[in-house]
């Protein structure tokens, strides 16, 4: 084997030019794979980072029926006490989970006393839900970073348009489940930037005022937001909760509760699916830059090399340790690609993180750029580079291991 | 009992329609330890009659025996064993592998063809080496030498697995008078080391007036044998 080895690596050496050509073609391969995966890797994580931590949270559970009309915010979809007992025992059963945080969501009408405008309420419980997205705070521009009683934080977009500011006096309006409209007085704690996605009209509020608005005798839940303690641990999560609340049945026999992911509450989640796609398309692209370049060597290699074939062939070479021959010589132009070029890309990641380059993503601006790569994607990148390079010697080698040394000790 | 044995072999090559016959019939008998040239004009089948000998290729016809063995019937991994283990080979163009060095080169069939355990493989490259004057070029390669030290090179790497017989097709033909004179005295002390036998073709009469048997091939037919002390027609 170390023979054989030892053999690729001089043949490759005694044709240099071609050999630093077709691994140069690798490296910038593998080179612009890896940044390539970084840098949308990382924008995907980042996105994700946004929507999650900002107001959805990683999992939520609904009654079921509640997500295909949550556009409307039907309160006669509310989870009653009983209904909650139950997922905040199934929730403390998995200690994956950190935080949950219920929410009551409703639409209502927001007024500056002058002008009225529609709005999506949040009422919450501050503590529990500034834990489930630690974002939310900081999407605080103006004003105390807090949920009070008795306060609202007001989205920028509606702030703006209804010209209010911090300290204002607003009322909201809103009809219960049973149909009757109610209205309470709120002074504006807070001005609240635009999240990325479904949003931007989103208002926050304690959850005992949302039971005064909604005049609730009991607290109705109409979700519950859950984060998990390690991000790759979401859908084990997802699919304990699920399979234990699926569980619950009402008197039909069907299932009382719902449980997704984000990636089923956020169309951005369509995006993050594009970048995969694209991901992979470029390692398409990378395969086949191995597979050409590879192939066309080792074909020139083999027609080169006819009358060394025909004479190691002469004097006893086994068919297979000549392909070994050639198999090894690709792989070894594949490693030496791989290595390199993960190298190199991980030092141009290295250089575009203390770089600090800034971008703007939908309302969010000056968002820096924090690459990484994942040590397995570069390993992975560096295994198909090398699998692909054996595969594209193959051919060649085997037509080589094939040769008949008569014709082969001819050849000119 | 003769080493190589050839019954009435015939071989037919096919150029396009045309079927050329590059030998018809040839029948011989090789003792061990012998020193045997083929002569013949060009494209009398003195190649072709050689590739045979050395497993490189089947007769159309006939049976050949070498050490024992009817070599028409291998196929191509059986033909590769037994050329690795019974034969050596000779090039006109000495056919050195040009990345590896003088050593590695002599090395090459006790790696990859014989499987030989290091130490035991050094020995027997070192006193190969020694044995064809080489021993102080071994960490030269191939194109940092002269073409009658490729040609020893050639002739220890033909000799380093100790086979039954070392086929030479016109190993002289590259050399000039002096150096040609030296490869064929270097290929008969091998002989008389090791017992090997040499059969080669050639068209030089230099070479050929140092061959112990001589057979003649005219039109792929064995038209004479001429041996040391007696000539006679086959």
């Amino acid at each position: 084997m170390f023979s054989v080895l030892r053999i690729a690596a001089r043949n490759l050496r005694r044709y240099k030019r071609r050999t630093i050509l077709t691994a140069s073609l690798i490296v910038t391969g593998v080179v612009f794979v890896s940044v390539f995966v970084a840098v949308s890797g990382s924008f995907k994580n980042m996105m994700i980072g946004q929507i999650t931590d900002s107001f959805l949270g990683h999992v939520q559970i609904h009654r079921k029926g509640y997500v295909a009309s949550i556009d409307s915010l039907p309160l006669t979809m509310n989870l009653k006490s009983p209904a909650v007992k139950k997922i905040d025992e199934a929730i403390k059963e998995i200690p994956e989970i950190e935080v949950y945080s219920a929410r009551i969501k409703f639409g209502g009408m927001f007024s500056n006393f002058v002008e009225t405008t529609n709005i999506r309420v949040n009422g919450v419980y501050p503590e529990k839900e500034i834990k489930t997205a630690p974002l939310l705070l900081s999407r605080i521009k103006e004003g105390e970073k807090i949920i009070k009683k008795g306060e609202i934080l007001v989205p920028e977009l509606l702030a703006k348009g209804m010209k209010v500011k911090v300290g204002d006096m607003v009322v909201v309006i809103a009809t219960n489940k049973d149909g009757s409209i109610n209205g309470k007085q709120f002074r504006v704690g807070g001005i609240l930037e635009s999240a990325t996605g479904p949003g931007g009209r989103d208002g926050y509020i304690h959850i005992e005022d949302a039971t005064e608005i909604l005049r609730m005798d009991n607290v109705e839940i109409s979700e519950i937001a859950i984060r998990v303690r390690d991000f790759s641990h979401l859908y084990a999560v997802h699919n304990r909760l699920h399979d234990m609340l699926s569980k619950e049945r009402n008197k039909q026999g069907k299932p009382i509760f719902e449980v997704h992911t984000w990636e089923k509450l956020s169309p951005f989640y369509n995006v993050a699916r594009m970048i995969d796609v694209m991901t992979f398309f470029v390692k398409l692209m990378l395969v086949a830059i191995v597979l050409i370049s590879i192939m066309n060597v080792m074909i020139m290699a083999v027609y080169e090399r006819v009358r060394e074939i025909g004479t190691i062939a002469a004097i006893g070479t086994l068919p297979g340790k000549i392909l070994s021959m050639f198999v090894i010589e690709g792989f070894c132009l594949g490693f030496i690609g791989a290595a390199i070029g993960s190298l190199l890309g991980g030092a141009i990641i290295f250089v575009i993180n203390i770089s600090k380059i800034t971008f703007n993503f939908g309302r969010q601006k000056g968002l820096i750029l924090s690459t990484s790569v994942n040590p397995n994607d570069l390993l992975l990148i560096s295994v198909i580079v090398i699998i692909v390079s054996v595969l594209a010697s193959l051919q060649p080698a085997f037509k080589a291991s094939r040769m008949d040394p008569v014709q082969a000790l001819r050849h000119v | 009992m003769s080493l190589i044995v050839a019954e009435d072999i015939s071989k037919d090559y096919q150029a396009g329609e045309i079927s050329i016959k590059a030998l018809k019939g040839v029948s011989f008998e090789i003792e061990p330890s012998s020193f045997v040239s083929f002569v013949g004009p060009s494209g009398s089948g003195k190649t072709t009659l050689l590739n045979l000998i050395g497993c490189l290729d089947k007769p159309t016809h006939g049976q050949l025996t070498v050490a024992d063995t009817d070599v028409s019937t291998l196929d191509q991994k059986q033909s590769a064993s037994f050329r690795g283990n019974h034969i050596g080979f000779i090039f006109q163009n000495f056919n050195l592998i040009p990345v590896l060095t003088v050593y590695e080169n002599i090395e090459y069939p006790l790696i990859m063809v014989q499987n030989i355990p290091a130490q035991k493989r050094k020995k027997s490259v070192m006193s190969t080496l020694e044995a064809v004057g080489m021993g102080e070029q071994k960490d030269k390669y191939p194109d940092q030498i002269s073409g009658g030290q490729k040609q020893r090179v050639a002739v220890a790497r033909a000799l380093v697995t100790n086979p039954n017989v070392v086929i030479a097709d016109e190993p002289t033909a590259n050399l000039d008078r002096k150096t040609a004179r030296m490869v064929i005295e270097l290929m008969k002390k091998m002989r008389d080391e090791s017992g090997t036998t040499f059969i080669f073709s050639t068209h030089d009469p230099r070479v050929v007036a140092e061959a112990e048997i001589i057979y003649t091939l005219e039109d792929g037919e064995l038209t004479g044998r001429e041996a040391k002390g007696g000539t006679g027609d086959v």
